[in-house]
């Protein structure tokens, strides 16, 4: 009961004291933010970081308590530590955004992709986004999907970490829409696949979803860049166990370069050697090599007993 | 009359011991990695193939360091003078004398620990096949370390291949190598020599 009462009270005290922040800046209800304010991006993510904000009707005086949507919601734990942290909102967003309420022109603002600021970047001339770019162009997302499609529909820019090689996160971005149905529905107009039914014919499928990447299958391999983005149909999606488990070489070319690195951020250095499991079972098989070398082990085998036969037989 | 002679010194023993433990265990996990064979989970194949070889690469240091101060590097070198006729005298000793009860062309001594085919396989073994096998599998360990593309081939294939190659030629030798070292005076005996360090010699 003690408990409860202190919740209560604290919520209480934070709610006249939010509330008292806002209206004691009563130009943010509505109006103009202040430039000084864009130092950092405190004025946005008093409504944006919350799940509620508070909206002055003009006519009557009175003061709305809203639910902030989710997806105009910045989880700020994630923007700290994502690549664009020590941008300014107004970077990337129309000035229109200074305004609050802020207009209806400014909800259809074109934000810029990847390749116009990164297009000649020489901090990250490292991740080929030219190379990017034009893979992507290839994929299916972009030729079936162009006119909704962008960088931040996989790309989300309050959360991205390019260093963040693993498996789970790079998963995690298929999925933000694969097994999402309204996310889903932003493209199409219907029911998303069930992920875990629509890859029932693959064996150790917990296994598979666990160490292997959906763009390992689904996309074509491109060695020139770290991700792969030309995301194939369906229909062109790796189903043949040994494309990968046999002959696949270009499989090689990502994933393992990918996991290893992965491994020796997760484990260190030394660990990661050791535990190294930047394998898949029968990947450096080769059907000619193969051959050869049951060839030459069964002339061995039957030259040596040839050779115990004749050792013997003459004593 | 049966002689001993002391051939193999304890350093020498233990790292024979060590290299063809491993050796063992890296052509099983490697062929249970490849084939999925044997049984052996996964990921256990894999971290116990690491392992071994990385322990291989250390014994392999051992072997280096060991025949540099005790000076048995110089029954390794290759001696060109009549090279190609002394292997083929080894080599017909191996297809017929030894069916016919001829004596060896080289009889081992202090002096000649190996015969001729002997030593060429053992400098090949250890100082072609070793090196590049270890190389590759360190490579294959750090697979970002490797050139991308060499001659428009993946670099990682490359070393792969090079590497499952060298790894089944090894395996070769290992089978032939244990397969020869039961012909002697006794089958078992170059086994025990290998042991206890002392080779048998009939005068």
């Amino acid at each position: 009961m003690k408990m409860n009462r202190c919740l209560l009270i604290i919520f209480f005290i934070s709610f006249i004291f939010s509330f008292y922040r806002l209206s004691a800046k009563t130009n943010l209800l509505p109006g103009n933010i202040p430039d000084t304010s864009l130092i950092g991006n405190r004025y946005c993510l008093n409504c944006h970081a919350n799940a509620f904000y508070l909206l002055l009707n003009n006519e009557n005086g009175k003061v709305y308590k809203k639910m902030m949507c989710t997806n105009c919601l910045i989880d700020t734990s994630d923007f700290a530590r994502c690549n664009h942290r020590k941008f300014q909102c107004i970077s990337c967003h129309s000035d229109g955004f200074k305004i609050f309420p802020h207009s209806e022109k400014s909800r259809f603002e074109e934000i810029a992709s990847c390749i116009e600021c990164h297009s000649g970047d020489s901090v990250a001339v490292v991740y080929k986004f030219d190379l990017i770019e034009a893979d992507y162009e290839k994929s299916v997302h972009a030729t079936k999907h162009a006119e909704n499609f962008s960088c931040w529909m996989c790309h989300d820019a309050h959360t991205y970490k390019v260093k963040a090689t693993t498996i789970e996160y790079d998963n995690s971005i298929c999925l933000s829409c694969h097994a999402n149905t309204r996310r889903y529905n932003l493209i199409l107009d219907k029911h998303n696949p069930n992920i875990i039914q629509k890859h029932d014919w693959l064996p150790n499928q917990r296994i598979h979803f666990q160490n292997v990447r959906c763009i390992e299958c689904h996309a074509r391999v491109n060695d020139s860049i770290l991700v792969a983005h030309n995301i194939q149909p369906k229909s062109k999606a790796v189903k043949r166990c040994v494309e990968c488990h046999s002959t696949n070489s270009l499989l090689r070319q990502t994933l393992y370069k990918y996991q290893s690195k992965e491994q020796i951020s997760n484990n260190g250095f030394f660990n990661a050697v050791i535990l190294n499991k930047s394998y898949v079972i029968g990947a450096n098989r080769n059907y000619f090599l193969n051959v050869v070398s049951v060839v030459i082990f069964v002339i061995i085998l039957l030259g040596i007993a040839i050779h115990i036969y004749l050792r013997t037989s003459k004593k | 009359m049966i002689q001993y002679i002391y051939f193999y010194p304890k350093w020498l023993r233990i790292w024979h011991q060590i290299n063809a433990l491993m050796f063992l265990m890296l052509i099983i996990t490697g062929l249970s990695m490849q084939y999925g064979i044997f049984g052996i989970r996964f990921d256990f194949a894999v971290s116990l193939h690491n392992v071994c070889g990385i322990i291989l690469v250390f014994n392999y240091l051992l072997f280096m360091v060991g025949n540099l101060l005790s000076g048995n590097y110089k029954y390794y070198l290759l001696k060109f003078n009549n090279f190609f006729k002394e292997l083929k005298a080894q080599f017909r000793f191996y297809c017929s004398g030894l069916f016919k009860g001829e004596k060896p062309p080289f009889p081992l001594s202090k002096e000649r620990k190996f015969n001729p085919l002997q030593k060429l396989s053992y400098v090949v073994v250890m100082f072609v096949f070793m090196p590049i096998i270890i190389l590759t599998g360190i490579a294959m360990l750090f697979p970002q370390l490797i050139i991308n593309k060499i001659l428009g081939i993946p670099g990682i294939v490359l070393t792969d291949l090079l590497h499952i190659i060298m790894g089944f030629l090894g395996s070769i030798f290992m089978i032939v190598h244990i397969y020869f070292c039961t012909i002697g005076m006794k089958p078992g005996a170059s086994f025990k020599s290998i042991l206890n360090g002392y080779q048998e010699f009939s005068e």
